[in-house]
């Protein structure tokens, strides 16, 4: 993606700022009902996450939470009647941040994309440890072999982490291997499932119940709380599949 | 050490929960009551925010293999300790200290309100290990409090070691009393409802669901409505955002709620009312009151001032001869 293009897509919205708790301020970099957002956008939102998080105790803040193109801060707020003064002055700071983010020529922005890593996770695809591979060929009206073929070519981007410790959401899926969600839910999703839902596809850091698609698995441990790096991948890294066998 | 003989469900070890990590998807877990968790703490002369039990349903029933004092706070059982001979029992007083002698049984058999939290501390606190900043339990996760699970018969609950002071003996920390009145704020998509759901989110009473949990409050009443269909991006949530679904119903997210969500929110309650959230019950209402900015930040002001006088209190405390 070239330079001009990103910086057209990114000037395009106008932040809101609304008041979630009294300490809690969410900023929507999307337009209204554009829910997802352009990659030149997501990633300038990880260069004022990036910033953010470098000067979190400077400036106060608890929560720091990047979503689908816009913002959670939450304030310590450990000066109470300072509260209102401090939001005031926190709004400033971000909007004057995401503005000066504007041109992906500033190197911040530039740095956010570079920090990323490429993670390679091996996938067992179909039989057991996919049950609903057949679902999903008899929905899309593609072969298993070519679900498993456009799953693992896809390179697909972390926009944010939630749901659960380490769960990502994961931009990039092939358009033709969307499918709805189950009807009814399972009750539980083993951890390591590769999953599809709606157009999104995932890895599942725990069990969990759930109403996506297990297309396979994997034995990658996607969330360990006694590791350096808790969660294996982080907003803005680069996730590729790797098909390396399929039980049926 | 600490034996657990008997344990209804849901007995887990809380603290203040794990703050910072909302980025990673670590929900924040800790108390429900976080009020009633330091006044236990505080009233044995540990540290605020110490581990403790919380407990919604009885009975749980702890052998003790040494002295130790313990604290109950929020939400009562009817509690008491016995001899191992059973011949003398004690009851148990909410918001003392009691002293629980090596070879006693304590026994929590019957909540007050069934279904709301009481809060149980040891003197010491219960010493388990600290997993990316905090001791409480994530049952979502499987991490934290012991192997992240609820509490069994046959656990162990090791204790720290104790403070050399507790509250002077017969006084005592009351519990704070839920009113159901939970202030709020309008939320980002408060809006996007029609007039009239507006107008019956305020006035109507919510009859807390029986599929509520640690994860949130389910509330049942008169479904709200939005004026046209809204697709919102998936966006960070907060312990306290009152979300409504396709189904019109809202839900109060809770401490174990999950990071993001999608859902249209239309208020959020204040900080100072989350700790009602531990004692309102399936089958209890509560009603929502509608608070200016202002008053939210002078509610907080208000419940840290007291907090404040609880740990000066603490501080004041005598040096503990019983044990």
């Amino acid at each position: 993606m070239t330079p001009n293009i990103d910086s057209r897509a990114a000037l395009v919205a106008t932040p809101r700022v609304s008041r979630l708790a009294e300490d809690t301020l969410l900023f929507l970099f999307t337009a209204p009902g554009d829910n997802t957002p352009p990659l030149p956008l997501q990633r300038r939102l990880w260069a004022v996450t990036e910033e953010l998080e470098s000067r979190r105790e400077e400036m106060g803040l608890l929560e720091i939470v990047p979503g689908m193109g816009n913002l959670l801060l939450r304030l310590t707020a450990s000066d109470v009647q300072r509260l209102q003064a401090h939001i005031d002055a926190l709004t400033a700071s971000v909007l004057n941040l995401w503005s000066t983010l504007a041109t992906t020529l500033s190197p911040a922005l530039i740095t956010a994309d570079q920090t990323g890593q490429t993670i390679t996770i091996p996938v067992t695809y179909g039989g057991e440890a996919g049950p609903d591979l057949q679902t999903v060929s008899a929905h899309t009206g593609l072969s298993a072999e070519a679900i498993i073929a456009r799953h693992s070519a896809g390179l697909y981007r972390v926009f944010c982490l939630g749901f659960l410790p380490g769960f990502a959401y994961l931009g990039g899926l092939d358009p033709a291997l969307a499918i709805p969600r189950r009807a009814t839910p399972r009750l539980s999703i083993p951890a390591g499932s590769v999953a599809i839902g709606g157009s999104q596809t995932a890895v599942y850091p725990s069990t969990t119940p759930g109403g996506w698609h297990i297309i396979g698995r994997t034995d990658v441990t996607l969330f360990d709380p006694a590791r350096q790096r808790p969660a294996l991948l982080l907003p803005g890294d680069t996730v590729r599949f790797v098909a390396t066998g399929r039980t049926a | 050490m600490i034996e657990v003989i008997r344990c209804g469900a849901l007995t887990t070890i809380q603290d203040l929960g794990r703050h910072g990590l909302r980025h990673l998807g670590v929900s924040q877990s800790g108390a429900l009551d976080p009020i009633a968790m330091q006044q236990a703490n505080l009233l044995l002369g540990n540290a605020h925010d110490a581990a403790v039990l919380e407990i919604s349903v009885g009975p749980l029933v702890l052998r003790f293999e040494q002295d130790c004092a313990i604290a109950m706070s929020g939400s009562s059982f009817a509690a008491s300790h016995s001899t191992p001979d059973a011949v003398t029992e004690t009851q148990l007083l909410p918001g003392h200290v009691a002293i629980i002698r090596s070879g006693e049984t304590l026994t929590l058999s019957k909540p007050l309100v069934p279904g709301a939290r009481c809060y149980l501390a040891f003197a010491g606190g219960i010493d388990v290990p600290v997993v990316m900043g905090s001791c409480s339990t994530d049952l979502n996760a499987g991490f934290g409090g012991l192997q992240g699970r609820a509490l069994q018969a046959g656990d162990r609950l090791p204790t720290g070691p104790a403070a050399q002071r507790q509250l002077e003996t017969g006084k005592g920390i009351r519990p704070l009393a839920p009113s159901h009145i939970l202030r709020a704020l309008q939320g980002p998509d408060y809006e996007s409802f029609t007039t009239d759901s507006q107008i019956l989110f305020w006035s109507q009473p919510w009859r807390i669901s029986h599929q509520s949990n640690r994860m949130g409050l389910r509330l049942n009443g008169t479904a709200l409505q939005l004026e046209e269909p809204l697709e919102l991006p998936s966006a960070g949530v907060l312990p306290g955002d009152v979300q409504v679904p396709p189904d019109g119903l809202p839900i109060v997210l809770s401490n174990d709620a999950q990071t993001i969500g999608g859902y249209p929110r239309i208020a959020s309650v204040i900080n100072a009312d989350l700790w009602q959230l531990a004692h309102v019950p399936p089958g209890t209402s509560v009603y929502f009151v509608p608070v200016s900015l202002e008053e939210a930040i002078a509610a907080r002001a208000r419940q840290e001032r007291y907090l404040r006088r609880l740990n000066e209190l603490s501080q004041r405390s005598v040096a503990c001869t019983s044990i």
